[in-house]
């Protein structure tokens, strides 16, 4: 095992699979030589070469359009998003081309592409640079939507992304780059899509959270059981498509009560359908309604108390979980 | 349209004559299977949207034929031609356009989206300027593996005002992918003349100029014309990896699509213009040039004609005998599976 940074375990992945396979290049912006604008790509242009590592223009749209064709024509492509905002100007590309070929072709193309690069909150970065949009994807057929919250899960799921052959939206979280961790050396450990991680077990209350907001979650969670003695599972999705949602019935079957919790915002966020499919498959298993965590539906502000105030924290997440055990 | 690219008759004709007799069965062919369409679509055997391309065969029967094998192709939403001349078999095209599981995307793409990748034909697609992008990445692919394919790009003027378009053709520059974009300059984004969607509508010096990317002006209701200026191209783009770009300046006599009607259309453009082009129709031109030269006699364009609708006959009947496609057809190829 190696104690790497989860920064650096998106980039030994993209490394390993570089190495493994002369069909994958990353692109974008800044990834070369400026060394990446979160460090990510630090080093790659020295070792793969101008033509692997290839500095774009900054145009987002061109960008998804050459990693689409390049896939296209039998690439396995990496692109950069120097964060998930800027994805919005690439919106057609990804939405109307990237995620629909393979079904427009009727399966004659296939699009191994991975989009990848920092989403999420914080920072005082204001409303244009600081947002969570994982709805957006995973509302669109076609395209598989990643979302890793630990280095070891970063490193195996890019993996898997940059193995896949089809789309992947890979949703880096800038708060984690720096979190350290144990990950796993091997050139062939993969971690598979469609797979919850269970990352505290717990037989009160069930926890459905990914990225970076697993943080507050386990915060909230130590707390409570400080506190009130309430024991939390905690799920860390990892993928929202495909969606594991066979070990979220088995967590509530146990637990009968739900959190669910996440940055974006709470109109039509993910926790709305996390929260529909519970209520279709488990209704009778639970024990009080299922509470949402998550961002107020405003553009991100940028003065710190604001900020605060616009993404979830450990309170609201306690507060969700008293709720649900009718503490509250 | 403003301007009417009128030139004179090379004296000389600068090619093989059987090969431009296969030149004119081609786009007696590609005419006689869009003819029948809009009757189709009345009748409600096909829905959607259908962009025919009549007019403006001469260009991709100009320039698609001298492509290899292995070159690629990706078009807009006026694909049916481009896909005809790539040798896409039209049975699967109107099995296509009937949703068909016999079509060439198994009735999941429709009109705008032919594929064949036994062919390399890349799709069409239905945002304009959308292609333009995806055209750049297959260009970068062809570099990327040192081949010397070239990737050709059909659009239209309406695209010339998409950012996406100018983003990618800075990248095919920049990046100096084999790309040859052909953009069929029919006068119109669907109901808007040129001269009212661009400010400045010479548009091979906004690519010249603006992206460094060796532009020509073609009559593209000329295939001779269109055939000599492809050739430059295609070989250029082959010893030096760099981009290429063709304004084909042609005229669709049809409506932008089925419900374009005639009535419809006379609020941008009137009956007299279209007249006018079809006074220079490229089946029309091309076919005088080859009896001028003996290569064509009346009794040939008879049997052209004939095996041409005759093609066009089939592929209705095949596409009316084709099943839908089997309702598990509905969640395949969302994603392609492993393996």
């Amino acid at each position: 095992m190696l104690n790497v940074k989860y920064g650096e375990a998106i980039r030994l992945a993209m490394i390993e699979e570089m190495e493994r396979d002369p069909n994958v290049f990353i692109c974008g912006e800044e990834v070369g030589q400026y060394q990446g604008t979160f460090r990510v790509t630090q080093g790659m242009l020295e070792r793969f070469g101008s033509s692997r590592v290839v500095d774009t223009p900054i145009s987002e749209a061109a960008i998804v359009g050459l990693v689409t064709g390049a896939a296209m024509a039998g690439l396995r492509p990496i692109a950069e998003m120097m964060t998930f905002s800027f994805a919005l100007v690439a919106m057609d590309q990804i939405v109307n081309h990237t995620a629909k070929i393979s079904y427009m072709s009727g399966g004659q193309v296939k699009v191994p592409v991975v989009i990848r690069g920092p989403a999420g909150t914080g920072n005082q970065l204001s409303a244009q640079h600081s947002q969570s949009l994982e709805s957006w994807y995973s509302h669109i057929p076609g395209l598989k939507v990643v979302m890793p919250a630990t280095p070891n899960d970063a490193k195996g799921l890019l993996k898997s992304a940059i193995r896949d052959d089809n789309p992947v939206i890979f949703m880096e979280h800038a708060g984690l780059y720096g979190m350290r961790g144990e990950v796993n050396e091997d050139p062939e450990y993969l971690v598979p899509f469609g797979q919850a991680h269970i990352m505290r077990e717990g037989s009160d209350v069930t926890i459905v959270s990914y990225s970076h907001m697993l943080n507050t979650c386990h915060r909230a969670a130590d707390q409570i059981a400080q506190e009130q003695n309430i024991n939390c599972e905690v799920i860390d999705l990892r993928t929202l498509v495909p969606l594991d949602v066979e070990t979220i019935i088995r967590s509530v079957r146990k637990t009968h009560r739900v959190v669910v919790a996440h940055e974006e915002a709470r109109n039509t966020g993910f926790g709305a359908e996390l929260s529909a499919r519970i209520y279709e498959l488990a209704f009778d298993d639970l024990d009080s309604p299922i509470e949402r965590v998550a961002g107020p539906d405003v553009p991100m502000p940028y003065a710190k108390n604001l900020e605060r105030a616009a993404i979830p924290h450990d309170d609201d997440v306690i507060a969700a979980i008293k709720r649900v055990v009718n503490l509250a | 349209m403003g301007k009417l690219a009128v030139r004179e008759s090379p004296d000389s004709f600068p090619f093989d004559s059987r090969e431009g007799v296969s030149l004119y069965r081609l786009m007696r062919i590609i005419r006689r299977c869009e003819e029948p369409l809009n009757r189709i679509y009345r009748e409600g055997k096909i829905g959607g949207y259908l962009h025919l391309y009549i007019g403006q065969e001469a260009i991709a029967a100009g320039l698609i034929p001298l492509l290899r094998s292995d070159d690629y192709l990706l078009s807009a939403y006026r694909d049916h031609g481009h896909a005809i001349a790539r040798g896409v078999d039209p049975k699967r095209i109107i099995a296509e356009l009937y949703g068909r599981v016999t079509g060439c995307s198994r009735g999941k793409g429709g009109s705008m989206h032919i594929y064949d990748t036994g062919r390399n034909f890349l799709g069409g697609y239905g945002i304009v300027g959308g292609v333009v992008p995806l055209a750049v990445g297959v260009g970068f692919a062809i570099k990327y593996r040192g081949g010397d394919q070239i990737c050709v790009c059909f659009f239209g003027d309406g695209a010339m005002n998409q950012g996406a378009v100018h983003e990618a053709l800075n990248m095919a520059s920049l990046f100096k992918v084999p790309c040859l974009f052909v953009l069929e300059n029919n006068g119109y984004a669907m109901g808007t003349a040129v001269e009212r969607h661009s400010a400045v509508t010479d548009f091979i010096q906004r690519v010249s100029y603006g992206y460094g990317i060796a532009s020509e002006r073609v009559d593209g209701m000329d295939l001779v014309e269109v055939r000599e200026v492809a050739e430059r191209a295609i070989a250029y783009i082959r010893k030096r990896s760099a981009p290429y770009f063709i304004e084909a300046e042609c005229y669709r006599y049809a409506g932008h699509g089925f419900s374009d009607t005639a009535q419809q259309q006379k609020t941008y453009r009137s009956d007299e213009e279209i007249e006018r082009w079809k006074q220079r129709d490229p089946i029309e031109i091309f076919g005088r040039r080859l009896r001028e030269i003996g290569a064509l006699s009346s009794s040939d364009e008879e049997e052209i004609d004939a095996e041409a609708r005759r093609i066009a006959d089939e592929a209705i009947d095949y596409a009316e005998n084709s099943p839908e496609p089997p309702m598990d057809e509905l969640y395949e190829h969302v994603f392609t599976e492993a393996g």
